[in-house]
């Protein structure tokens, strides 16, 4: 098995319709993202039925594009990936039907990837993943600290109580009035800024790995409105600033907390809102000054928001663990890695 | 001309493979099962059972529409994925006008489905033996109103629906013109009819940019209209990024 593979990787759990040819798993031939940003930017958010019909607009468009691209032969393929989960449920059946429907026709093994590993397998693209390891994976949906004692195994040891900070991020940026998704345009604004306002870090000093950024979030609004109501004009950058240091305390805290009782090689940040500036800064400066020797991979800013690429990626490695499913695949909305906080331990 | 045809668009699932006029296999479910699980399972079966290979393929024909929009999306992204990666053509059949031929007599033949509150997916065809001729677009419509509407044509009618039952009272309140049913015998969508009306149509020019007939926009983008009457971009609303 030391030939070279080549996967076909769909994605669509989301608002991205994604298809990529990644070869021997790290490679990208090819990564088409058509994104439905600018139709959700009229609603303030993701419509799941918009985002929906959107992928069904998409999704043959990008399979051919990506095999264009990569200049390879659907018979040359070794398998199809596809996202089953999590997700919304109404646009991962888009990309599921048309892998499935692939697979079939082209006769090829279809692999079953979760969402999240793909996040985390977008590290791959920088260089190898090596276990133990701990993955901290930030989005729109999710906040966690992900440990993998192995190639894969996921145990989730720390995770949001309340809202993921990337929702945090969008919440503080509607009350702003700046467009969704705001996580770039707080993270740009908070480095004019500084954190004068001292919200709280939720947790901070707890014992365990969660997070929790609804205190946060309200403590913002209310301040906000406050300064509404007396007609006093609050510096936007300011507010950006502190709200953002806010976050950043608390992951960056607690990541390294968990680095420091672990025994991992290699810390990974992934997901939508690692690409955030302010974060991935703050996280190298802090495992620096504090865990010299423990490598350090961010996945690539152009790999952090939702792609075929990490799929695929994440395929290869699902491929090698003889991860397939049938013609019965169905979505899974709701997909989760087992919740292990004793792992640390 | 060998053809698959594929509907999934309500609770009912039909496959069949036909050469040319001739049924080869069908299979037909009518439970509430999940479309997504079974629906490539049962084309593979159907497909074997016909004695033939993928790759003989000339056609595929699916239900475009109306119905669940996710079992929409189900057979239609199946069926656009298959006819690309094969190369042979697709036909998207009205959803509604598949059922037409299900009538056991001649006329005006209103296919409908429940839409809910009050309303149905439904349209007006006029069936002549084999030939079958729109005379109302289908349409998502409140059902009292088709009922007028229905009056107005003045002739008799007859229902292809599995759900007559919850709207007979309203039809015998209502319908001044002699209205007949389908049984349970001849109300389920089968795709041999679906082929059969498939064969002969044009093929689609584009099937990348084919997309099941919802006939009906979404709530939020029907708000977000009404509030922005002349914002329409819509080429830009999905874009690739690299
Ligand atoms: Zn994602």
């Amino acid at each position: 098995m030391d030939q070279n593979s080549l996967i076909l990787a769909i994605e669509s759990s989301c608002d991205e319709t994604s298809v990529a040819v990644v070869k021997n798993g790290d490679i990208i031939l090819s990564n088409i993202i058509a994104t439905q940003i600018n139709s959700h930017q009229r609603f303030g958010g993701v419509v799941p039925e918009v985002a929906s019909r959107h992928h069904i607009e998409q999704i043959t468009i990008c399979i051919d594009q990506s095999l264009k691209q990569a200049d390879v032969d659907k018979k040359d393929l070794d398998a199809v990936a596809v996202t089953y989960g999590p997700g919304l449920v109404g646009a991962l059946l888009v990309g599921v039907s048309a892998a499935k429907a692939f697979a079939y026709a082209n006769n090829l093994p279809l692999i079953p990837v979760n969402h999240m590993i793909g996040h985390i397998y977008a590290a791959r693209f920088v260089k190898p993943i090596v276990f133990p390891s701990l993955a901290l994976l930030v989005s729109g949906g999710h906040t966690e600290l992900v440990y993998m004692p192995s190639e894969n195994e996921f145990k989730i040891i720390g995770e949001t109580r309340d809202d993921a900070a990337g929702e945090a991020y969008d919440k503080v940026g509607r009350v702003m009035g700046l467009k969704y998704p705001a996580g770039k345009a707080i993270d740009e604004l908070a480095h004019e800024g500084q954190d004068t306002f001292h919200f709280p870090r939720a947790m901070e000093h707890e014992d365990n790995f969660d997070f929790s950024f609804s205190g946060l979030k309200s403590a913002f609004i209310n301040t906000v409105h406050h300064a509404d109501q007396i007609n006093e004009e609050l510096s936007k950058a300011d507010l950006a600033a502190s709200f953002q240091q806010s976050v950043v305390d608390v992951i960056v805290d607690k990541t390294v907390r968990a680095c420091e009782q672990l025994d991992i090689k290699q810390l990974i940040l992934a997901g939508g809102v690692a690409a955030n500036r302010g974060l991935r800064d703050a996280l190298d400066a802090k495992i620096s000054e504090k865990l010299d020797d423990l490598d350090f991979v961010k996945a690539p800013l152009k790999l952090c928001g939702d792609n075929g690429a990490m799929i695929g990626a994440a395929g290869e490695m699902l491929m090698r663990h003889d991860q397939f499913a049938d013609m019965t695949l169905n979505a899974d909305p709701s997909l989760e890695f087992d919740w292990e906080p004793e792992a640390v331990k | 001309m060998k053809i698959l045809a594929i509907d999934t668009s309500n609770i009912a699932l039909s496959v069949a493979v036909l050469d040319s006029e001739r049924l080869l296999a069908m299979q037909t479910t009518n439970i509430k099962r999940n479309h997504s699980k079974q629906l490539m399972p049962i084309i593979s079966q159907t497909v074997e059972e016909a004695g033939i290979k993928l790759a003989d393929l000339d056609r595929i024909v699916v239900a475009e529409g109306p119905g669940s929009y996710t079992g929409l999306r189900i057979a239609v992204t199946t069926a656009k994925t298959l006819a690309l990666t094969l190369g042979i053509e697709l036909v998207g059949i009205s959803s509604l006008e598949m059922l037409v031929p299900n009538a056991t007599q001649d006329g005006l033949v209103v296919p409908f489905f429940d839409a809910r509150n009050g309303n149905v997916f439904a349209g007006i065809y006029e069936k002549n033996g084999l030939e079958i001729k729109k005379v109302v677009e289908d349409q998502h419509i409140n059902f009292l109103e088709l009922l007028n509407k229905i009056n107005e044509l003045g002739r008799p009618v007859y229902f292809v629906t599995t759900q007559f039952k919850d709207f007979q009272q309203l039809v015998e309140d209502t319908l001044i013109v002699v209205a007949e049913h389908s049984s349970d015998l001849n109300s389920l969508p089968n795709a041999y009819a679906l082929g059969l009306l498939g064969m002969n149509r044009q093929e689609l020019e584009n099937v990348y940019t084919f997309v099941p007939a919802y006939l009906r926009v979404t709530e939020a983008e029907r708000n977000w209209k009404e509030k922005h009457p002349n914002d329409e971009n819509k080429e830009s609303y999905v874009r690739q990024i690299n």
